[in-house]
């Protein structure tokens, strides 16, 4: 069925700076023809594409899944792929690049603290030994595969870091999206990182920097929960070190195990 | 903040945290029930008033295990608003002066503490 056009043009208001032109970034207008099927991201392509070849902006998969179109879409960290122009009903529409991080050029932002966040968690499966091939699979049950799945939808797009007014205040903090991924692995049976994690994690920077505000599980585009993720991660750090004043010699002990 | 190292894992903000975190519980849950109890449902005659009664309270108060209990509604929240209130001035523009103010939130919750061990015992 073909979609009724409400409208057939959209105003937008684009953020442009281009560092070898522009002092600072300033607003350009752009007025497309528009229909009720377009996302934000056909919006910026069209003009991309037709109206002014030099607007720069991240996109790859246009299905929600590679994380790198996000936005700020009237003031709201949004995946540009996934929100459509007819849900915005005041034109014109202020498409601007995420908050919290330096601008390169456009819609473009630096996202080289995220990486470096991202590494220093290891978000990936860590294994003290690993067994030899032979021995088969590390099996999971689908209880085990429960306890971490909510927080393995992460798709890296740094909406939550552009929603946390703590990571715009404090710019060393960790951040939702690595401490939510870190709580992930801890989480997997298969893992036998969180000793390796719970430096980034644990100090000062890591997760004890966040005050519960929750944008960053509001605006998740996957409804990963980071704000529980850092939440659990405070009650397993601090059950964890009651629990080495108890026993020292257990301080070695998963954080993780007392939380789930 | 920005200036301390990443790898240095904190032992006292966990404390301060599940301090914080379990004067939250006692705040959300216990203490609107006091609030109501002592301060509507008895003045108002919603409940005998004799349950509040100089005599009936001060033979509560000799119990060991109500006194743990009073001490625990008393000092707890003390850190909830400590932490609270450090994050909070912090946010607002003061992250510089963290240590002091650290030092003036925590502080005041300890004395706090032992300022109702003092009046309990």
């Amino acid at each position: 069925m073909k979609a009724s056009t409400s409208r057939s043009t959209i105003k937008l208001e684009v953020t442009r700076y281009r560092p070898s032109v522009d002092s600072e970034p300033h607003d350009q207008s752009y007025e497309i023809p528009c229909t009720d099927d377009m996302v934000v991201l056909d919006a910026l392509n069209y003009i991309k594409d037709r109206v002014d070849g030099t607007l720069s902006f991240r996109w790859s998969c246009h299905m929600g899944v590679c994380g790198s179109c996000g936005v700020m879409v009237n003031g709201q960290p949004k995946l540009s792929c996934a929100i459509f122009l007819r849900d915005y009903k005041r034109e014109p529409i202020h498409i601007e690049p995420l908050t919290n991080f330096p601008i390169i050029r456009d819609l473009v932002t630096d996202i080289t603290d995220f990486m470096t966040k991202l590494k220093a968690v290891k978000p990936w499966i860590i294994r003290k030994k690993e067994k030899p091939l032979s021995e088969g699979e590390y099996r999971q049950s689908a209880e085990e595969l429960e306890r971490y799945h909510q927080f393995s939808g992460c798709i890296n797009c740094m909406l939550c870091y552009s929603a946390c007014p703590v990571y715009g205040l404090h710019p060393g903090f960790l951040g939702p999206a690595a401490a939510a991924l870190a709580y992930r692995y801890n989480l997997d049976s298969r893992d036998q990182g969180n000793d390796e994690r719970q430096p980034a994690i644990a100090s000062q920077e890591g997760i004890w920097e966040c005050t519960f505000v929750g944008e960053c599980t509001v605006v998740c585009p996957k409804d990963v929960d980071p704000a529980a993720a850092l939440q659990r991660s405070k009650v397993a750090t601090a059950q964890s070190l009651l629990g080495s004043f108890i026993l020292p010699r257990a301080s070695g002990k998963s954080a993780t195990e007392g939380s789930s | 903040m920005a200036s301390a190292n990443r790898t240095s894992v904190p032992r006292i903000e966990p404390i301060w945290w599940a301090l914080f975190s379990a004067g939250g519980f006692v705040s959300a849950f216990l203490v609107p029930v006091h609030l109501f109890v002592n301060g509507l449902a008895v003045p108002l005659g919603w409940l005998d008033t004799d349950i509040a009664s100089y005599a009936r309270m001060s033979e509560l108060i000799n119990q060991p295990l109500v006194r743990i209990y009073l001490f625990v509604l008393i000092a707890l929240p003390l850190y909830t608003w400590a932490h609270r209130f450090l994050f909070t001035v912090q946010d607002m523009g003061l992250a510089r002066f963290r240590k002091p103010l650290a030092v003036l939130c925590y502080g005041s919750a300890v004395t706090g503490s032992f300022w109702a061990v003092w009046i309990l015992w």
